[in-house]
C-alpha cells in the first residue's frame, strides 16, 4: 500500500530549535501565554483529561446495563452517572474539542495570522474552561447530579436533592469559554486574513469553524440565561417554570433547545472542516464542490437555529407547530447529505492512499450517515413518537457525535500531529486503533438502535429481560471501543520523544500551515504571506515538488 | 400500501418475531411501521450507496493505479441531483410523519375517555365508572381509546411500544393522546421521560381485553363510584353550586353542556371549552371570565388533588342540565351492569385533598 | 515555472521599529487593523449580549400576554418618577460617555476625566436608585420566592388594594391573577438584576479607565478601550431603554 507521506532523512533531521514550544520556558510562560499554539495544546490536555472522566462514566453504565436489574449500584447512583456522562461529554469535551484546540492550533496560519485578534481573551477562554470544568467536578465529587444533562424543570429546579445548582453554574462558565472562543474566531476570520485571501481561498476548516462560531456566539448565551433562570428558581423560588405559580415548564424546555440544538451543529462543524482537510489531502485533489460545501456549512448553521422544537414533538406542543419544525429539521439534513456526496466524489479521480486519518475519516463519513439518516427517521414526526426518548435517540446521537465528531476529531489530531509536535506518530498501530474504534463503535451503539425501536427507555437503570442480549452486546463493544481510544493516548504520547522527526509537510499537503515549520515559529510567519495560489491546489504543489523553491520561516 | 396484505404480514411477523419490531397491537401501528420500513429502505439504499462510492472509487483510484489525480472543481448537475432527490425522499418522510403524527393526536370524537395521572414513580389511570388502577390500564379492544394525561409533580412520559404512541405527561396541562388496540393480549407500558430515583421503576402492563371480559373487568374493579359522581359530591362539597346552580341570577354561569361548546369570553374571543379549559377555569379563574360575568370566582389551587379535579371535569362533561343534579347525571352508562345493587352509597367524596 | 508563490519578502520592521505606534500588538500588520478588529469583536459581543437578554424578553412577552391583568397591577405598583429619573440619568451618562470618547479622540485630559466622572456619578445615582426601588420592594414582600425569610412573596396587597391605590384607578385582582405577579416581579428583578449587574461591571471598568486617565492615559492615540467602553456603555443604556417602558409603563394612564 502505498503512502504519501514524505519525511526528512532521519539521521540528519532535527526539530527545528526555535518554535513556538521552545520559545519560552517556564509554567508561568504557559500558563500566561497568549500564543494561540500553546492554549490550543492547554486545551488538548484538558479535553483528553475530561474525556477519560466522561469515558469512565460510559463505562460504569454499559457494566450496569449488563443486567436488568438496577444491582450494580443504587438507581439514584445511575442517575447521577448517566446526567454527569452526558454533561462532562457534551460541555467539557464535545464542544470545546476540535474548535478549541484543532481550530485555536491552525485557523490564524491557514488565513495567514500570527495570531487570533483577542490572545488574551483566548488564553481567558481557557480558564474559564477550566473553571466550569472545575466546578463539575466539584459537583460530581460533592454527591453528583441526577436531572440529565437537559436539566428538565421541574425535575431540576424543586426535585432534585443534588448539586444542580453547581453544575448549572459551571456550565454557565463553561459557555463563556466557548463564546470566547466563537467571538475569536469570526473576528480573526473577518479581519485578519492575509493579503491575497480571500474568503474563497480559505481551507473549508476555516468556513466550518466560522460557521460554528457562529452558532456559539448567538446560541450560547440563551443557555446562559436560561441556567441563571433555573438557578434563581430553585435557589429563591422565583416562579418562571413553576404551573403552581403560573410558570410553564414548557417555556424552559424552549429556551434549553434553543441552544442545544445549534449546540449539536456546533459539535459536528468543526469536525465536518477537519473532514474536507483530510479527504482533500488523501486523494491529492480539491474537495469536489468547493463551494457547495462552503455553503452548505453556513446553511446548517443557519437552519440549525431553527428547529429546536423537534426535541419537543411529544410534549403537547401545537400540531401545527410540529408540522414547521419537522419541515424544517427536514431541510436541514440537506446540507449534511451534499457534504457527504461532495466528500465522497473527491475521492473520484483521486490519487487515494490510506493513512490513519484517512481511515478516521471513511469511520466518519460511514457512521455519520447512518447517524444522519437515523435523525431523519425522528425528524418525520409521526416516527418519532414511536423513538422518542428509546435507546434510538441515544444511538442517533452516538452516531453523529461519537461515530462522527470524535473521530473526526482523531482524525484531526492524527493529521495535524506532526503539524503541532514535529513527530509523526507510529502508523501502523494507529490504523490497527482506528480499527478497533470502528469496530468497537458499532457493536456499541448498533444494537441500541434496535433495542430502541423495540421500546427500550432511555436513562433506565433497569428494564425488561426481553431487551438483555443486545445490551449485553453494546456492553461487549464497549470495551473493544475503551481499548480503541486509549491506544492513541499511548502511542501519541510515545511519539513525543520517539515519533519519527516529521518536517515541514509530511503529508505533502496544501494550505498555509503545511508551508511553515513543524512545530511552528510562536509567531507562525516570519514575514506575512501574500496569497495568490487557490485553496487545495494540489497542480500548483506538484509543479513546486518539479522546481525546488525554499520556504520561508 | 403498494405491497401486497399477505408480503406485508409476512414481513411484519418475521420483524416481531426476530425482535426488530414491537407486536402491532394498535390500528395505527401498521401504518407507522409501513413509515418506518420506507425509511430504512431509504437509509440502506442511501448507506450502501455512500459505502459503494466511498469503497469503489477508493480502490479504483488508489494512489497504486492512480498516481495523478485529476483536480476537478465540481459539477452544478451533480449537486443538483443530491439536493434535490435526498430532499423529495425527505419531504415525502416529512408529509407522511405529519400525517400519522395529526392521526395519533387527534382523537376521534367518539373515544372513549380515560385520565391518566402521572407521578413520581407509578401511573394512576382512572376509568369514567370509577375503577382505579395503578401501573396498569385495562382497555377494550376495537375501540377507539382516549387517554387525557397530566402529571402531578416532573415530567412524565406515558409509552406503549406495541401501539407506537407515546404522549408527555405535563404538570399544569392536560395531553391527550388515542389508540384503538386490536390484539387482546398484555403490553408494556413505559414511562420514558427520565423523572427521577425510580424512573425505570415507573413501568406496567396495557391489558387489552374483548369487550366481555372489559365488561367484567369493570364491574370487577368498580369502587361503586363513577368519576362523575365523584365529581358531583366534590362539586357540592366545594361549594361550587353556590354560584353555578344555573338559575338565571346566578353569581357563576350555569355549567349544563357546557363541555363541547364556544364560550364567549369578556375579551371578546371565544374559546372551546374542553377537558384543558375546565380545569384552567378551576385553577386559574381569572384568565379567562365568561362575558357577562364578574371575576370572582375563587381558585382552588392547591385545595383539590388532580384526581379531583378530573371528577370534577368528568361531571360537567356529563351534565346535560341542572335541574336536580343528582338525577341529571346519566350514569348507567357509565357503570357496569350491576343487578340489584345499590347505588350512590358511596361513603363521602373522593378527592378533597391537599396533593 | 509561473511565480505563483505563497510566502513573498515582505518585512515592515526591516524600516525599523518606528514603522507602528507602540501600543499596537505584533499580531496585527497594522494599527487600522488593530483598531477594526476589536471594534468589530466589540460589536459582535454586544450581539451575544443582545442574545442574552433575547430569553428574559422573550419570557416576558409570553407571561404579559397571558396575565396582562397581573402584569399592570404589579406595573403600577413601581414609583414612575423614580423610573423616568433613572432614565434620564442614563441617558445623560451615554451623553457624558460619548464626550469622554470625544475628548479621548481630541486629546483633551481634563475634558475626559471630567466626562468619566460624571458618567460614573450618573451611574452609581442610577444604582443608587436602583438600590432604593428594590428595598420598597422588599418591604412590600414583593420579592418573590423565599429569598428573605419574614418577607416571602405575598400577593396580598392585589387582593386587597389600600385606599390610596384604589383611589388611584387600581383594580382588585382576583387570588389566582393576583399570584401572578409574582411571574411579574420574578422577571422584573431578573431584567433589572441582570441590567444591573452588567452596570456594575461597567462602573468598575469606568473606574480603572478614570485611574489610568487621571494618570495621563489615553492621550497618546491608544483610545482603542475607551471607544469599545463607550459602546457597551451605550448598550447598557440602550438595555435601560427597553426594559423601562415594559416593566414601568404597562398601561399607564
Amino acid at each position: 500500500m502505498s503512502s504519501i507521506v514524505s519525511l526528512p532523512d532521519q539521521a540528519t533531521a532535527r526539530i527545528p530549535k526555535r518554535n513556538y514550544i521552545t520559545n519560552e520556558n517556564g509554567l508561568m510562560s504557559w500558563l500566561l501565554t497568549g500564543d494561540h499554539k500553546r492554549i490550543a495544546m492547554l486545551y488538548l490536555i484538558s479535553i483528553t483529561f475530561f474525556f477519560f472522566i466522561g469515558g469512565a462514566l460510559a463505562g460504569l453504565i454499559r457494566l450496569e446495563l449488563l443486567t436488568p436489574q438496577s444491582d450494580l449500584m443504587a438507581s439514584d447512583t445511575y442517575n447521577k452517572i448517566f446526567t454527569m456522562h452526558g454533561v462532562v461529554m457534551i460541555f467539557l469535551f464535545l464542544v470545546p474539542s476540535v474548535p478549541a484546540t484543532l481550530g485555536n492550533f491552525l485557523i490564524p496560519i491557514m488565513v495567514g495570522a500570527k495570531d487570533l485578534a483577542f490572545p488574551k481573551i483566548n488564553l481567558l477562554s481557557w480558564y474559564l474552561y477550566l473553571v466550569g470544568g472545575g466546578m463539575t467536578l466539584y459537583a460530581m465529587i460533592n454527591g453528583g447530579v441526577d436531572t440529565g444533562w437537559t436539566f428538565t424543570t421541574p425535575m431540576s429546579t424543586h426535585f432534585s436533592n443534588t448539586n444542580v445548582v453547581t453544575t448549572g453554574l459551571a456550565i454557565f462558565v463553561a459557555g463563556f469559554s466557548s463564546i470566547f472562543t466563537g467571538l475569536n474566531f469570526i473576528v480573526t476570520i473577518h479581519r485578519m486574513r492575509a493579503p491575497g485571501m480571500t474568503w474563497f481561498k480559505l481551507p473549508l476548516f476555516c468556513w466550518a469553524h466560522y460557521a460554528a462560531s457562529i452558532l456559539m456566539v448567538l446560541g450560547t448565551p440563551v443557555l446562559a440565561i436560561t441556567l441563571v433562570l433555573v438557578v434563581l428558581e430553585r435557589t429563591i423560588g422565583i416562579g418562571v417554570f413553576d404551573p403552581t405559580k403560573g410558570g410553564d415548564p414548557i417555556l424552559f424546555q424552549h429556551l434549553f433547545w434553543f441552544y442545544s440544538h445549534p449546540a449539536v451543529y456546533i459539535m459536528i462543524l468543526p469536525g465536518m472542516g477537519v473532514i474536507s482537510e483530510v479527504i482533500s489531502t488523501f486523494s491529492r485533489k480539491r474537495v469536489f464542490g468547493y463551494t457547495a460545501v462552503a455553503f452548505s456549512s453556513v446553511a446548517i448553521a443557519v437552519f440549525g437555529f431553527f428547529v429546536w422544537a423537534h426535541h419537543m414533538f411529544i410534549m403537547g406542543v401545537s400540531n401545527y407547530a410540529v408540522l414547521v419544525f419537522s419541515l424544517l429539521t427536514m431541510l436541514v439534513a440537506v446540507p449534511s447529505a451534499i457534504k457527504i456526496f461532495n466528500w465522497a466524489f473527491t475521492l473520484y479521480k483521486g490519487s487515494i492512499t490510506f493513512e490513519t486519518p484517512m481511515l478516521y475519516a471513511f469511520g466518519f463519513m460511514g457512521l455519520f450517515t447512518i447517524g444522519g439518516l437515523t435523525g431523519v427517521f425522528l425528524g418525520s414526526a409521526g416516527t418519532d413518537i414511536h423513538l422518542t426518548e428509546t435507546y434510538f435517540i441515544v444511538a442517533h446521537f452516538h452516531f453523529v457525535m461519537v461515530g462522527g465528531m470524535l473521530m473526526a476529531f482523531l482524525s484531526g489530531v492524527h493529521f495535524w500531529w506532526p503539524k503541532m509536535t514535529g513527530r509523526m506518530y507510529p502508523e501502523k498501530i494507529s490504523q490497527l486503533a482506528a480499527v478497533v474504534t470502528f469496530i468497537g463503535f458499532n457493536f456499541t451503539f448498533f444494537p441500541q438502535f434496535l433495542v430502541g425501536m423495540l421500546g427500550m427507555p432511555r436513562r433506565y437503570a433497569a428494564y425488561p429481560q426481553e431487551f438483555q442480549v443486545l445490551n449485553v452486546f453494546s456492553t461487549a463493544g464497549a470495551s473493544i471501543l475503551g481499548v480503541g481510544y486509549l491506544l492513541p493516548i499511548i502511542y501519541l504520547i510515545w511519539s513525543l520523544k520517539y515519533g519519527e522527526i516529521a518536517g515541514n509537510n509530511p503529508w505533502q499537503a496544501t494550505g498555509l500551515e503545511w508551508q511553515i515549520q513543524s512545530p511552528p515559529l510562536t509567531e507562525n510567519f516570519t514575514t506575512i504571506p501574500i496569497v495568490t495560489q487557490d485553496v487545495y491546489d494540489y497542480e500548483w504543489l506538484e509543479r513546486q515538488k518539479e522546481h525546488e523553491v525554499t520556504h520561508v520561516g | 400500501m403498494g405491497l401486497s396484505p399477505v408480503i406485508w404480514q409476512f414481513l411484519v411477523k418475521w420483524m416481531v418475531n426476530f425482535a426488530i419490531i414491537p407486536p402491532e397491537a394498535s390500528k395505527i401501528a401498521p401504518q407507522v411501521d409501513a413509515l418506518l420500513v420506507f425509511m430504512t429502505l431509504v437509509s440502506l439504499v442511501g448507506l450502501v450507496l455512500v459505502g459503494l462510492l466511498i469503497t469503489g472509487f477508493s480502490i479504483i483510484y488508489r494512489r497504486d493505479k492512480n498516481p495523478v489525480a485529476t483536480q476537478i472543481e465540481g459539477s452544478t448537475l451533480l449537486e443538483a441531483t443530491w439536493t434535490i432527490i435526498p430532499l423529495g425522499l425527505f419531504l415525502v418522510m416529512f408529509v407522511w410523519g405529519s400525517v400519522l403524527y395529526f392521526r395519533i393526536y387527534t382523537p376521534p370524537p367518539n373515544a372513549m375517555n380515560i385520565y391518566v395521572v402521572g407521578k413520581q414513580w407509578m401511573w394512576k389511570a382512572e376509568h369514567p365508572g370509577g375503577q382505579h388502577e395503578i401501573n396498569s390500564l385495562h382497555v377494550p379492544n376495537d375501540r377507539p381509546i382516549q387517554l387525557t394525561l397530566i402529571s402531578q409533580d416532573v415530567f412524565h412520559s406515558f409509552s406503549i411500544p406495541a401501539f407506537r404512541v407515546k404522549r408527555e405527561a405535563i404538570p399544569g396541562r392536560y395531553t391527550t393522546v388515542w389508540f384503538e388496540a386490536t390484539t387482546p393480549g398484555t403490553y408494556h407500558l413505559f414511562c420514558t421521560q427520565y423523572c427521577g430515583t425510580q424512573h425505570s421503576g415507573m413501568i406496567g402492563e396495557i391489558v387489552v381485553q374483548t369487550p366481555e371480559e372489559y365488561k367484567r373487568w369493570l364491574a370487577g374493579s368498580t369502587s361503586g363510584i363513577s368519576l362523575a359522581q365523584n365529581g358531583e359530591r366534590l362539586f357540592a362539597s366545594l361549594s361550587c353550586n353556590a354560584c353555578h346552580n344555573g338559575q338565571p341570577d346566578a353569581r357563576g354561569p350555569s355549567l349544563a353542556d357546557v363541555y363541547g361548546s364556544k364560550l364567549m369570553l369578556t375579551s371578546g374571543s371565544p374559546v372551546l371549552v374542553d377537558e384543558a379549559y375546565l380545569r384552567q377555569a378551576i385553577l386559574n379563574p381569572s384568565a379567562h371570565i365568561t362575558q357577562g360575568y364578574a371575576p370572582i370566582m375563587p381558585t382552588y389551587q392547591g385545595q383539590i388533588s388532580e384526581e379531583g379535579i378530573i371528577s370534577l371535569v368528568e361531571y360537567i362533561k356529563n351534565l346535560s342540565s341542572n335541574y336536580r343534579v343528582q338525577q341529571t347525571l346519566n350514569t348507567s352508562t357509565l357503570l357496569p351492569e350491576q343487578p340489584d345493587k345499590p347505588s350512590g352509597k358511596a361513603a363521602g367524596a373522593q378527592g378533597v385533598t391537599k396533593p | 515555472m509561473s511565480d505563483s508563490h505563497a510566502i513573498a519578502a515582505h518585512d515592515p520592521h526591516a524600516e525599523g521599529h518606528a514603522a507602528h505606534p507602540p501600543y499596537q500588538r505584533h499580531h496585527f500588520v497594522s494599527m487600522e487593523q488593530q483598531t477594526e478588529t476589536t471594534s468589530f469583536g466589540m460589536w459582535l459581543f454586544l450581539l451575544t449580549e443582545i442574545m442574552f437578554f433575547g430569553g428574559l424578553f422573550t419570557a416576558y412577552l409570553i407571561y404579559r400576554n397571558w396575565y396582562y391583568p397581573a402584569f399592570v397591577a404589579a406595573s403600577h405598583t413601581l414609583d414612575i418618577k423614580l423610573g423616568a429619573f433613572n432614565t434620564l440619568l442614563l441617558i445623560t451618562s451615554s451623553f457624558t460617555m460619548a464626550m469622554g470618547v470625544w475628548c479621548s479622540e481630541t486629546k483633551r485630559k481634563a475634558g475626559l476625566i471630567w466626562s468619566l466622572i460624571a458618567t460614573l456619578i450618573l451611574g452609581l445615582g442610577f444604582l443608587g436608585i436602583k438600590a432604593v426601588e428594590y428595598h420598597e420592594k422588599y418591604v412590600k414582600d414583593h420579592i418573590p420566592g423565599h429569598a428573605f425569610p419574614g418577607h416571602a412573596f405575598s400577593p396580598q396587597g392585589f387582593i386587597h388594594p389600600d385606599e390610596e391605590a384604589l383611589k388611584g384607578g387600581e383594580k382588585v385582582l382576583a387570588p389566582d391573577m393576583a399570584a401572578k405577579t409574582e411571574v411579574y416581579f420574578s422577571l422584573y428583578f431578573a431584567m433589572t438584576g441582570m441590567h444591573a449587574v452588567h452596570m456594575i461591571i461597567g462602573i468598575v471598568l469606568l473606574c480603572g479607565m478614570l485611574i489610568k486617565a487621571l494618570r495621563g492615559g489615553y492621550m497618546d492615540g491608544h483610545i482603542a478601550f475607551v471607544e469599545n467602553f463607550g459602546l457597551y456603555w451605550h448598550f447598557v443604556d440602550i438595555v435601560w431603554i427597553f426594559l423601562f417602558p415594559l416593566l414601568y409603563l404597562i398601561s399607564r394612564h
